[in-house]
C-alpha cells in the first residue's frame, strides 16, 4: 500500500496535510523542518540570553536566584550548539547537498526522516530539565555545558534529563552524518569528481566525519556520569578511586572537535558566497580541501588546551599549547584564500556578501584572542573570566551563526522562489552586527580586569562594561525580529527569482543547485545530470 | 534510473554505512576504553600529577641524600568532601623540614554520625612539581578508614622530601579531602 502511495506522490506533487512533514523522506522538506526547527530554539536560546543579560545589567540580583541563572547559562549553551547551530547546518545540508551534487535526494530517506523527528522529544526534554526542579527535581543543573563532576554528580534530575537528550541528539545526528556521508560518496551525478564538489559539500563531508568519531565519545562520557549517578559505579568519583579530572579529557576530546563541527559548514558557505559576488573563482580550491582536513587533523589532538588550569606536567601544557597554536595555519590559510578571492574581484554588497566580509574581519579577531588563549602563561589569567566568553561568542556567532544566516539570505531565493527584501537585509546585518559587537566587545576588557564568568553577581567596577554589554544585547536580541519578518515575507511573495538567481552563481565553486528552477520542484535530478 | 543501477548503488551505501557504523561504535567503545588507559597513561607518565600521589613509597626507593643547605616548609589541610559528616584536621599546621629526613605528622578524625562510615582520603601536593619529591612511607590514605559512630582517631603520617626537590620550591602543600565510599548510603540516609 505504501509503495502506491509513494508512487502516486511520486508524480503529483507532494502529500498534503501533517502526513506530508511526519512521514516525509523528501530532502527539501526535512530540511526545512530542520532549519524552522533551528529557528524556533533560536529564540528560545536568545530569550534565555536576554534574562542572563538583564540581570547582569547591575550587580547583585534583580531578577533571578543564583541556582537558575546558572541553569539558564548551562541550557542557553546546549541549545545554541545542539539544538540551533547543528539542526540548521543539518537543514542547509539535507537541502542543498543533493541539489548541488546531482542527487534525486539522500542515501537514506527514511533514516533521514527518523534524524529530524528525534529532535523535538529531545528539545522537549532539554528545556523540561530546566522546569523540573521547581517541582521538586532537585538541584538545578548549575554546571555550565561542560557538565563537570563532581558537581553535575550532586544536581537533581534535570541531570538525567539532559544525558538523555544528549544520548538522543548524538544517535539524531550521527545518523545524520552516516546519510550525508553515504551521499556524498555514493550518490554524486556522473562527472562530479571529488575535486569538484563544492566547497559547501566539502565543508559537510568533513564535519559528518568529525561528528560520527567525538559524538559517540561524549555520549560514553555522559553514559559513565550517569552510572556514576545512579548505579554505584566510581568512573569520575574520587573517593571510589575515579578522577573527576578523566571527565574533563572525555568531554574536551568531544568539546573541541564539536567547535569545528559548528565551524566548518559556515566556512563552506563563505567558499560559495565570497566567489559568487566577487565574481571571481575560489583562490586555492585545492589547498582549502586540504586545509579542513588538517583542521579536521589538529582538532582531534588539542583538546586539552581548555585544562590548563587542571595540574598537567609542564610537558604536556607545552604539547597541547604548541599544537593548538599550529591550529592558526589552517584556519589562517581559508582566511587568506577568501582575501585572495576578493581581491581585484568586482564585488557587490549583497546582504550574504555582507555577512561574509563582517565574518572575516570578525573571525579572525575570535583567531587572535585565541592564539593568546593558546599561550599557557597567558591563559593561566584568562581561564574562566568574561576574555574567554567574548573570545568563544566571537569565534560562534560570526563564525558559525553569521554564516547561516549568509547561507539564508544566499539561498532563500533559490528555496522560495522569491528575492529577499535587499534593504531589509542589510538592515538586518548592521544592526545585528552593531548589537554583536556591543555585546561581546567591552567582555575583552571585563575578562581581562578579572570578572569570572557564570556567576550571577559581580564585582561594582565592572558594571559600565555589563551595561554595554546588556545594551547590546538588547539591540542584538531585538534584530532578529527583523530577521523572522524578512523570512516570513519572502516565504510569502516578493519578486521572482531566476533559476540563477545571483549573476555570479555559475563563477564560484558551484555545482549543480542553481541549475534547477526556483523554487526547484519537489522531486529533482531523477535522471541523473552529466557534469561536464 | 533503472532498477539495475539502483541495486548497485544501495550495494555501494550498504558498504559506506557499514564502515561508518563501525567506526561509531568503535568510538563508543574508545571511549570506555580511555578509562583505563588514562589511569595506566598517568601511572606510567606521571602527567596528570593528581594520580601518582597515592602510592606509597618504599623505603629504598627514597635516595638517602640528605640536603642540609635548606629547609622546605610543608603545610597541611584538611577538608571534608560534600555532606560526609565528619570532623578532620591536621593537629600542626606546619613544620619546617630538611629535605632527605623522614617526619612524622598526625591528622584528628572524627565521626559525627550515629553510623559506621567508610571514608577514603585523596592527597593533592601544591605547587604540583614538588609530587614525584614527597615520598608517603606511611599514610592513612592508602586505605579506606572506616569509623563507628561517635569515634574518633589520631592518624599518622610519615613522609620524607627528596633532597632532589628544585630549589625554586620552598613551600609545599599537602591537602587532604575525605569521602565518603557509599554515596548511595549517604543519599539514601536521611529520605
Amino acid at each position: 500500500m505504501s509503495d502506491a502511495i509513494t508512487h502516486e506522490a511520486h508524480h503529483h506533487g507532494p502529500p498534503t496535510g501533517a502526513k506530508r512533514w511526519l512521514y516525509s523522506t523528501n530532502h527539501k522538506d526535512i530540511g526545512t523542518m530542520y532549519l524552522i526547527f533551528a529557528l524556533i530554539m533560536l529564540f528560545i536560546g536568545g530569550a534565555m540570553a536576554m534574562v542572563i543579560r538583564a540581570e547582569l545589567w547591575m550587580p547583585g540580583l534583580q531578577l533571578v536566584q543564583p541556582d537558575f541563572f546558572n541553569n539558564l547559562v548551562t541550557n542557553h549553551a546546549l541549545i545554541m550548539v545542539f539544538a540551533v547551530v547543528m539542526p540548521a547546518g543539518v537543514g542547509l545540508a539535507n537541502w542543498m547537498i543533493p541539489l548541488m551534487i546531482g542527487a534525486p535526494d539522500m542515501a537514506m530517506p527514511r533514516m533521514n526522516n527518523m534524524s529530524f523527528w528525534l529532535l523535538p522529544p529531545a528539545a522537549c526534554m532539554l528545556i523540561l530539565s530546566m522546569i523540573v526542579p521547581f517541582f521538586g527535581g532537585g538541584q538545578t543543573v548549575n554546571t555550565g555545558w561542560t557538565l563537570y563532576p563532581p558537581l553535575s554528580i550532586q544536581s537533581g534530575m534535570g541531570m538525567d534529563l539532559l544525558i538523555f537528550t544528549i544520548h538522543i541528539l548524538g544517535v539524531s545526528s550521527i545518523m545524520g552524518s552516516i546519510n550525508i556521508i553515504t551521499t556524498i560518496i555514493n550518490m554524486r551525478a556522473p562527472g562530479m569528481t571529488m575535486m569538484k564538489l563544492p566547497m559547501f559539500v566539502w565543508s559537510w563531508f568533513y564535519t559528518a566525519l568529525l561528528l560520527i568519531v567525538v559524538m559517540p565519545i561524549f555520549a560514553g562520557g555522559v553514559t559513565m556520569l550517569l552510572f556514576d549517578r545512579h548505579f554505584g559505579t566510581s568512573f569520575f568519583d574520587a573517593a571510589g578511586g575515579g578522577d573527576p579530572v578523566l571527565f574533563q579529557h572525555i568531554f574536551w576530546f568531544f568539546g573541541h572537535p564539536e567547535v569545528y563541527v559548528l565551524l566548518l559548514p559556515s566556512i563552506g558557505v563563505l567558499g560559495m558566497v565570497i566567489p559568487t559576488f566577487a565574481r571571481k573563482p575560489l583562490f586555492g580550491y585545492k589547498s582549502l580541501v586540504y586545509g579542513m582536513a588538517a583542521l579536521y587533523g589538529l582538532g582531534l589532538i588539542v583538546w586539552a588546551h581548555h585544562q590548563y588550569t587542571i595540574g598537567m606536567s609542564i610537558e604536556t601544557t607545552t604539547y597541547f599549547m604548541i599544537g593548538t597554536i599550529l591550529i592558526s595555519i589552517p584556519v589562517g590559510l581559508m582566511i587568506f584564500n577568501f582575501i585572495f578571492t576578493l581581491w581585484r574581484g568586482s564585488i557587490t554588497f549583497e546582504t550574504p556578501m555582507l555577512f561574509a566580509l563582517g565574518i572575516i574581519v570578525m573571525f579572525s579577531f575570535a583567531g587572535t584572542t585565541g592564539v593568546m588563549l593558546a599561550v599557557v602563561p597567558a591563559d593561566l589569567q584568562y581561564h574562566d573570566t568574561y576574555f574567554v566568553v567574548a573570545h568563544f561568542h566571537y569565534a560562534l556567532i560570526p563564525g558559525s551563526l553569521f554564516g547561516l544566516y549568509a547561507a539564508v539570505f544566499f539561498w532563500l531565493p533559490k528555496w522560495t522562489g522569491h528575492m529577499y527584501n535587499e534593504r531589509l537585509g542589510k538592515i538586518f546585518f548592521w544592526w545585528t552586527t552593531i548589537g554583536f559587537n556591543l555585546t561581546f566587545f567591552p567582555q575583552h576588557f571585563s575578562g581581562l580586569a578579572g570578572m569570572p564568568r557564570r556567576i550571577v553577581d559581580y564585582n561594582m567596577i565592572f558594571t559600565e562594561f555589563n551595561v554595554m554589554s546588556s545594551v547590546g544585547a538588547f539591540i542584538f536580541g531585538l534584530s532578529h525580529l527583523l530577521f523572522l519578518y524578512i523570512i516570513i515575507k519572502t516565504i510569502k511573495g516578493g519578486e521572482k527569482a531566476t533559476d540563477e538567481v545571483w549573476e555570479g552563481s555559475s563563477i564560484g565553486c558551484a555545482g549543480l543547485e542553481w541549475t534547477v528552477p526556483s523554487p526547484p520542484p519537489f522531486h529533482t535530478f531523477e535522471t541523473a545530470p552529466q557534469v561536464k | 534510473m533503472t532498477t539495475e543501477t539502483r541495486h548497485e548503488k544501495s550495494i555501494g551505501h550498504r558498504t559506506t554505512i557499514k564502515w561508518l557504523l563501525v567506526m561509531a561504535v568503535g568510538m563508543f567503545g574508545f571511549g570506555f576504553a580511555l578509562v583505563p588507559l588514562y589511569n595506566l597513561l598517568c601511572s606510567v607518565t606521571g602527567w596528570n600529577s593528581i594520580a601518582t600521589n597515592t602510592v606509597q613509597a618504599s623505603a629504598d626507593e627514597i635516595s638517602q641524600e640528605i640536603d642540609l643547605t635548606r629547609t622546605v616548609t610543608v603545610t597541611f589541610d584538611g577538608t571534608i568532601n560534600g555532606g560526609l559528616p565528619w570532623e578532620f584536621k591536621p593537629l600542626v599546621r606546619k613544620i619546617v623540614v630538611t629535605p632527605g629526613i623522614s617526619y612524622e605528622a598526625n591528622f584528628y578524625v572524627k565521626n559525627y554520625s550515629d553510623r559506621e562510615i567508610v571514608g577514603q582520603a585523596i592527597p593533592g601536593i601544591t605547587p604540583w612539581q614538588g609530587t614525584e619529591h614527597f615520598h608517603k612511607t606511611e599514610c592513612f590514605c592508602f586505605t579506606q578508614q572506616t569509623l563507628a559512630a561517635g569515634e574518633s582517631q589520631i592518624m599518622p603520617l610519615r613522609f620524607t622530601i627528596g633532597a632532589d626537590l628544585p630549589k625554586d620550591i620552598k613551600v609545599l602543600t599537602l591537602s587532604y579531602t575525605f569521602m565518603d565510599t557509599d554515596r548511595s548510603v549517604l543519599r539514601a540516609g536521611p529520605g
